[in-house]
């Protein structure tokens, strides 16, 4: 493809808002994008590993049709024919949604979730479902029953996870842009390990219908995308009430792209200090600094702070997502739409068999975990005490709200690890968790953004938190920092 | 923190999982260091401290008790392992 004035145009690369702009000007057609799309992923999928079900062939077909539509006039909208991937926890009727899991690996959804309806209704094409931790439990994407997802900056390396195969295809430039799903950290962390953004928006801002439910109180879907912009735009789309779930929220639609001012002049940031000590790595820590001077450069005004529940956060938050959890797996049990186990001799070994054969290691311990602590003895030692914690770590976070309009972190304690590293450790792998989980007890909005790369050349992200509903904020303040130092431009896989 | 054997068989039972016998040990080993870490939960400052289940305000929701049809059978029954014209079919239970 050449671009005008003869300079090769690599059409995977462009964001979507520069696809935007080149489908508005006629540079590009949809069927140019859908086809370079689906070129790349033969080159790359053998690498990344980030599709479980790829959509590849009737993607073409579905280019060639919106292509003649919008010729015809019959759509309009702007994002008509820009390729997306989604994440295996959200139901697309009539395509398999198997969450990473043996339990699910032949279920094909009767509907859609609210989210992928939302998507087809601007004419979106869907490139497949990518690959996660199965139920979304983990870090790393390791403990999907299907593959293990590779990160495009070093194959040796974990994509992050639970949204590994959604961050990993950003990042590979197999998608223009993603759908993940955060219950701790699972579009942040796995954004930050390979160097994309990655919004998880405030509790109630997107719909949960048709997400299949890992921690119901703390789950929410978000984008993934390769720049601020592009996650804005992608908010617009699937932001608002839905009366199919009931904890969405009703409030008033908002152009997020608006708030993309470039200017942090007079914007008030805290800098929690207990996200700077033990257990954080000084690469990390340095790249932080660094990004925290740059703000200071844009005219932000910087403060330091103290967060000091956050270790006690980490411990509800395992507790309060593994009851949900052992709760809302309670459904799957070998009858309706699950994996049945071949031989049983009633119906109570349907359930048992089918669950202890078709659930993996982690998500059996989980449920295990969940289990002991709603059980009888100790749902007050546990269960009742982590949802205490959870009010006071809200309490912490409305008195910093007073005072900030911002809260600014590292994304992960570390860059992305070795495949295989943590996997057989899961309390290490737990306590990595600890920068993104209090966002989600308490409700919040946060993004991660790329900030640098360490010496072995990974990403390091930076995470900023927003009050409830004040994505506009975080937009803008993560905006504004990309503007200043183009990291995508500086930055790149190899 | 200690746990038993007979309390992990006892609370996998509760969840309907079967655990092989070489996965046992482990599973008491990864719950015991979780559960030591989660116990910090215990010395947190939450003395008088309401309980939160939900981050958001969210009420009840109300709707109208209607009847709305779901025909698209096929596509529900499409996942069932083993069915009888439009329904699941399971192994007798009495």
């Amino acid at each position: 493809m050449r671009q005008k004035g003869g300079k090769e145009m690599n059409i995977t690369e462009l964001t979507v808002h520069e696809l935007q702009e080149k489908l508005k000007n006629k540079e590009l057609t949809i069927t140019d994008i859908t086809k370079a799309y689906v070129d790349r992923i033969k080159e790359k999928e053998n690498d990344v590993q980030a599709f479980i079900t790829l959509l590849t062939e009737k993607a073409i077909e579905q280019a060639k049709d919106i292509q003649n539509r919008v010729e015809k006039g019959e759509i309009k909208g702007e994002l008509a024919g820009i390729p997306i991937g989604i994440k295996d926890n959200m139901c697309t009727k009539g395509v398999k949604t198997t969450c990473g899991s043996k339990m699910l690996e032949n279920f094909v959804a009767p509907y859609d979730a609210t989210v992928v309806e939302k998507i087809n209704d601007e004419n979106m094409i869907d490139l497949g479902k990518l690959n996660m931790d199965e139920f979304a439990m983990g870090s790393s994407t390791e403990y999907s029953y299907f593959k293990k997802t590779k990160n495009p900056w070093n194959l040796n390396k974990v994509p992050g996870g639970s949204s590994g195969g959604s961050a990993a295809a950003v990042a590979a430039e197999i998608v223009p842009w993603a759908l993940g799903s955060d219950t701790g950290g699972s579009i942040r962390q796995p954004s930050s390990f390979c160097g994309v953004v990655g919004l998880k928006p405030t509790y109630g801002l997107v719909s949960r219908y048709g997400l299949v439910a890992y921690a119901s109180s703390l789950d929410q879907i978000g984008p993934i995308t390769k720049d601020v912009k592009d996650a804005a735009i992608l908010l617009n789309i699937i932001a608002g009430h839905d009366e199919k779930d009931t904890t969405s929220t009703d409030i008033p639609k908002v152009d997020y792209t608006k708030a993309l001012k470039n200017d942090v002049k007079g914007l008030k940031i805290g800098i929690p200090k207990e996200f700077f000590g033990e257990g954080i790595n000084e690469e990390v820590k340095v790249s932080i600094q660094k990004a925290i001077e740059k703000y200071k450069e844009l005219g932000a005004e910087i403060e330091e702070f103290s967060l000091d529940i956050i270790q006690d956060v980490l411990a509800s938050y395992y507790i309060i997502a593994s009851a949900e959890a052992s709760s809302n797996l309670g459904r799957f049990d070998g009858i309706r739409y699950t994996y049945r186990t071949p031989e049983f001799k009633n119906l109570k070994e349907i359930y048992k068999k089918s669950r202890s054969e078709a659930f993996g290691t982690e998500v059996k311990r989980r449920i295990i975990l969940g289990t002991y602590v709603l059980s009888s003895g100790y749902y007050d030692a546990y269960y009742k005490k982590a949802q205490q914690v959870r009010t006071l770590v809200m309490n912490q976070f409305n008195k910093a709200f007073e005072k900030y309009d911002v809260i600014l972190t590292p994304t992960s304690p570390t860059v992305a690890f070795n495949i295989g590293e943590k996997s057989n450790n899961p309390l290490e792998m737990y306590l990595a968790d600890i920068c993104t989980v209090s966002v989600n007890v308490a409700g919040l909005p946060g993004i991660s953004i790329p900030c640098g790369v360490n010496q072995e050349g990974m990403p390091i992200g930076m995470q900023l938190i927003g009050n409830k509903f004040c994505e506009e904020t975080i937009l803008n303040a993560a905006y504004t920092f990309e503007q200043a130092i183009k990291f995508r431009e500086n930055y790149k896989p190899e | 923190m200690q746990v038993s054997r007979e309390e992990i068989l006892h609370i996998a039972n509760l969840a309907y999982l079967n655990l092989e016998e070489n996965e046992i040990d482990s599973y008491i080993l990864h719950l015991q260091d979780i559960l030591g870490f989660a116990n910090r939960v215990n010395n947190a400052p939450v003395e008088n401290i309401d309980i939160t289940i939900g981050s958001n305000e969210a009420t009840n929701v109300f709707r109208k008790d209607e009847i709305k049809v779901f025909e698209d059978y096929e596509s529900l029954l499409q996942n069932a392992v083993t069915r009888e014209q439009n329904m699941f079919k399971i192994p007798k239970v009495l």
